[in-house]
């Protein structure tokens, strides 16, 4: 009886009031928890953003050089050595996050629009458990994928001898390449904005979409004006999530993007699709086995408040984009 | 001061229908009196000058699978008259609108047989989206689009122009729009208001302004005022037979004073069959089927 | 006269004279309809054939010998052994994540849902939880070190010489539980809201508290959500390797801290699946492709498996409640 709260308790505090506190103490040692992780990973990135000050974010020479320079310092104990200038990194991050973000966007719409709605039955019986699965694979299999496919393909059939010769001195173009990059996270990211996407197409209700038939307004431009115009909040929910998974995609990343810490410059033509590069999140993967070296543990912390930071950036624009849409009633 | 003596108890007997108070003498209900006891005057103001011949529905069947919901129907449908399709749940009266804008093509394994023509032509062999734009529809609960009333107003006359037209041009048929609805004086000052934060009434004159934005021939209009309160629903019942003159109206209603209300002609459908098609003065007063008699007084429904 | 000029109404114009009307499907209709075909289809070409891909590969490459032996450090290829140890490690990862994740997760839904007092924490919490599921596993990864390397934890893993490892499977899963926490709250807490309030109010009505209403009426209802929630929040577990690789050693087979059996294998180190295949794949430093294509295979049929449970629980989830 008293465990179905029939009877009130006799002592103190009733059952619901107990319940609260110790869901509310769970939460707030779940939110400590967190808080404090960002915490520190800022506050062992200090020293290195002290260090460089804005120009850790600059160019400034080889970064590669610069992160064996750190680590030496570090692990020989010597007078340790701070000086990192993370542009290349970051003009890597930038460069394939958003190319891989931006075709995945268009192709992920088109698909989840298809698969909503035009096609015929038996290919959307297929399709829907099929985008499920992708959406669930493992990164580290499409890192596979890459590595034994994309990048062997790149480096054997698309880069001419002559492209390689004309940048030896500097690089080496193995298929190991932006384009690989790309394409992958392109692959990796795009089950998910469509399983996204797909559902809250579907959520929109039917009275809108026949209502606009109703009106003579054929299929596709009714179910691009009103459901795609309705879904708009889930397309950015979806794009969002996507871009936060492209931006921390490490191990992937680190097995088909070159591992150099190069910086491909599209002034130099098509060519530049084909350098190597490595964005922020593979670095610490790359160099996780000097974490014994204090300057560079600080600087690998760097690297990791940067990342987090730009997440957070992330949730907060997805929440501004938002807001103007609840304004017509669209729900977000 | 006299006791007065309680009036005697009447008896029920048989399949005759007995009124259930006297009917207001200015009531053109019936002849006999022995029909039905609609209270009020109707709102048509007599026959319209106008009584233009729009479609035609010769022998429709629809059936769903093997379950026929319409069976062999044929009547005429023409502006200047308010068609009502009155009839008990699963009559069938709301696939034969349906059917007049092809819009059960829309569920799966509808089959139909029997012509229906606009203006001459068989609605068949016009492509769907020319139909619909002719042939416009309110639905039950009203539904606007996520957007601002201007935007909704505007949405159809966009999507139907080959060139993006500009705002100032379409303000105009705008704010015609919404005058034949008569949702203009309430708007006007913020058009681009947002439309789900109407009430229901007014959302629902803004979804026939949408369907009138369309300069359609004939308005069909599926239970329109059955989630709206009672002073929406007389705003838009009057709203109806003010536009009777320019588009041909066909209503779907539960609402048998309604249709007594607003109905030129009224065609009582029960299990897919149309039992009786008429004017509304000889359905509600004299009908001629034994069927209609017992609907229209209540008998079933 | 186009259709938008016409203020007359057509009772004054001849029907059939709506000239300058468009036609219904105008050319960028087509040519979106079918830009949405092209790229359904090549969906369907390039799902089709990464699917075959692995297919192919991994039976070519798989061996039953394989799920039961244990790897061995070897420069020959085949004498380098199985995966047992990386396959056990994988199942023992996400079963010590997901019982952190889930009560947890449900716990963290439940008072977001039905308590939520005072808001400022409820503001905070969701702007957490959001924050964590856009976290990137390496971070949290590195995070781990630090944490684990304390002393204070030091009972967690293995210590040498006054220096705490700070690397084993209770590591690995504590952080890994937070990979999954996010997937959990988000969809228990989306499955109790949708449960309309007259479910809620009829049971307040006769006399029960909030937590009986939950535990009793709510959960079971939003079931279907935990078990998506649980299953996706376990996908992301299994296919995490950032925290594997940083957190769990590395070692082929698992290393016991001590003597006791299951304890001592929890505090050791050891590996994953998706470690394994990272160390295998050819920019690793084992490079034995065919171990990795064997391994990829298994970790999908894992992966599919857990999709099927998802779909065939949800299934008979939802036949129960709408019986």
């Amino acid at each position: 009886m008293d465990e179905d709260g029939l009877l009130e308790e006799a002592y103190g505090l009733s059952q619901d009031q107990r319940a609260e506190l110790l869901l509310g103490a769970l939460v707030c040692v779940v939110v400590a928890l967190l808080v404090a992780m960002i915490a520190f990973v800022f506050h062992e990135a200090w020293p290195s953003f002290a260090h460089n000050g804005v120009g850790w974010f600059g160019p400034g020479g080889s970064v590669d050089g610069q992160i064996q320079a750190i680590f030496t310092s570090g692990e020989l104990n010597q007078v340790a050595v701070w000086t990192f200038h993370a542009w290349p990194l970051i003009w890597s991050t930038i460069l394939i996050t958003a190319a891989a973000v931006a075709i995945a966007f268009v192709g992920s719409l088109f698909v989840a629009v298809f698969m909503v709605e035009f096609a015929p039955d038996r290919l959307k019986r297929v399709l829907e458990p099929v985008v499920r699965l992708l959406a669930s694979v493992p990164s580290v299999i499409y890192g596979l994928l890459g590595v034994l496919v994309i990048v062997p393909f790149i480096g054997d059939h698309l880069i001419t001898e002559h492209e390689k010769a004309s940048v030896t001195p500097v690089i080496q173009l193995s298929g190991s390449s932006v384009l690989a990059a790309v394409l992958i996270l392109t692959v990796m990211i795009a089950p998910i904005m469509i399983a996204v996407f797909a559902d809250g197409l579907r959520a929109v209700p039917r009275g809108w979409l026949e209502g606009s038939l109703a009106l003579g307004i054929n299929r596709w431009r009714t179910f691009w004006k009103v459901g795609v115009r309705t879904a708009r909040p889930v397309l950015v929910a979806g794009t969002v999530l996507a871009t936060a998974r492209a931006l921390g995609e490490a191990v992937m990343l680190s097995m088909v993007s070159g591992g150099v810490g190069f910086s491909p410059n599209p002034a130099d033509g098509l060519i530049f699709l084909f350098e190597p590069s490595r964005p922020l999140a593979a670095t610490i993967i790359a160099n996780t086995e000097q974490l014994s070296s204090p300057p560079m543990k600080h600087t690998l912390y760097a690297i990791a408040a940067v990342l987090l930071f730009s997440a957070a950036m992330l949730s907060l624009i997805g929440w501004a984009a938002k807001q103007p849409m609840k304004r017509y009633g669209v729900i977000a | 001061m006299e006791l007065r003596k309680p009036p005697p108890v009447r008896r029920l007997s048989g399949s005759e229908s007995v009124p259930l108070r006297q009917p207001p003498a200015d009531s053109n209900a019936h002849a006999n009196g022995h029909g039905p006891a609609f209270v009020g005057r109707p709102r048509r103001a007599g026959a319209s000058p106008i009584a233009i011949d729009r479609m035609q529905v010769e022998q429709l069947s629809v059936a769903y699978g093997a379950k026929r919901a319409v069976d062999s129907v044929s009547l005429p449908i023409r502006q200047g008259e308010v068609l009502a399709l009155i009839g008990p749940s699963g009559c069938g009266k709301t696939t034969l609108l349906r059917s007049l804008n092809r819009l059960t093509e829309l569920t799966r394994g509808t089959s139909s047989t029997g012509r229906i023509t606009l203006d001459g032509t068989d609605i068949a062999s016009m492509e769907s989206t020319a139909l619909r734009r002719r042939v416009t529809m309110v639905f039950q609960q009203p539904n606007p689009f996520p957007m601002s009333v201007f935007d909704n107003v505007a949405y159809v006359l966009r999507e139907q122009a080959s060139r993006r037209p500009k705002r100032a041009v379409l303000r105009g048929a705008v704010q015609d729009a919404l005058g034949r609805a008569g949702l203009l004086e309430e708007v006007a000052d913020d058009l681009d208001h947002a439309a789900l934060r109407l009430s229901g009434g007014q959302q629902q004159r803004l979804c026939i302004a949408r369907a009138l934005a369309a300069n359609p021939e004939v308005l069909l209009l599926d239970e329109p005022c059955s989630a709206l309160d009672p002073r929406s629903t007389k705003l838009i019942e009057d709203l109806i037979v003010k536009l009777r003159d320019d588009v041909a109206i066909v209503i779907v209603t539960h609402n048998l004073q309604q249709a007594y209300r607003i109905a030129d002609y009224v065609a009582f459908m029960y299990l897919g069959e149309l039992v009786e098609y008429a004017s509304a003065q000889r359905i509600f007063g004299s009908p001629r089927e034994r069927r209609t008699k017992e609907y229209v007084s209540g008998a079933f429904g | 006269m186009s259709a938008l000029g016409a203020s007359l109404s057509p009772s004054q114009s001849p029907p059939g004279r709506r000239t300058g009307a468009s036609p219904s499907w105008r050319l960028s209709d087509r040519i979106g309809l079918g830009f949405a075909w092209l790229l359904g289809l090549l969906f369907c070409a390039i799902a089709a054939s990464i699917v075959l891909y692995f297919l192919i590969e991994g039976i070519q490459y798989l061996r039953p010998s394989l799920l039961v032996t244990n790897p061995t450090a070897s420069v020959n290829e085949s004498q380098t052994g199985g995966f047992l140890d990386p396959l056990l490690g994988t199942v023992i990862v996400a079963l010590m994540a997901m019982a952190v994740a889930i009560p947890t997760g449900i716990g963290i839904a439940v008072w977001l849902s039905e308590f939520g007092r005072p808001s400022a924490l409820a503001r905070v919490t969701e702007s957490c939880i959001e924050m964590l599921a856009g976290t990137p596993s390496v971070v949290l990864a590195l995070f781990g070190t630090i944490l684990f390397e304390a002393p204070a934890l030091g009972f967690l893993s293995q210590t040498s010489r006054g220096i705490v490892l700070g690397q084993s499977f209770f590591a690995a899963s504590a952080m890994l539980s937070l990979v999954g926490l996010p997937m959990v709250v988000a969809t228990v807490r989306e499955g109790l809201q949708v449960i309309p309030s007259h479910v809620r109010e009829a049971s307040y009505a006769v006399g029960k508290t909030k937590i009986a209403t939950t535990r009793r009426v709510l959960l079971p209802a939003a079931r279907p959500s935990l078990i998506t929630g649980s299953m996706l929040g376990l996908g992301r577990v299994i296919g995490d390797t950032a925290v594997v690789l940083l957190l769990l050693g590395g070692t082929l087979t698992f290393s016991n801290a001590n003597s006791t059996p299951v304890l001592g294998t929890l505090r050791g180190t050891g590996d994953t699946l998706t470690g394994y295949i990272y160390y295998n794949a050819p920019t690793g430093d084992g490079n034995q492709p065919s171990k990795a294509y064997a391994a990829a295979f298994v970790l999908m049929l894992i992966v599919l498996a857990l999709n099927l449970g998802v779909d065939f629980a949800l299934r008979r989830s939802r036949a129960r409640l709408w019986n």
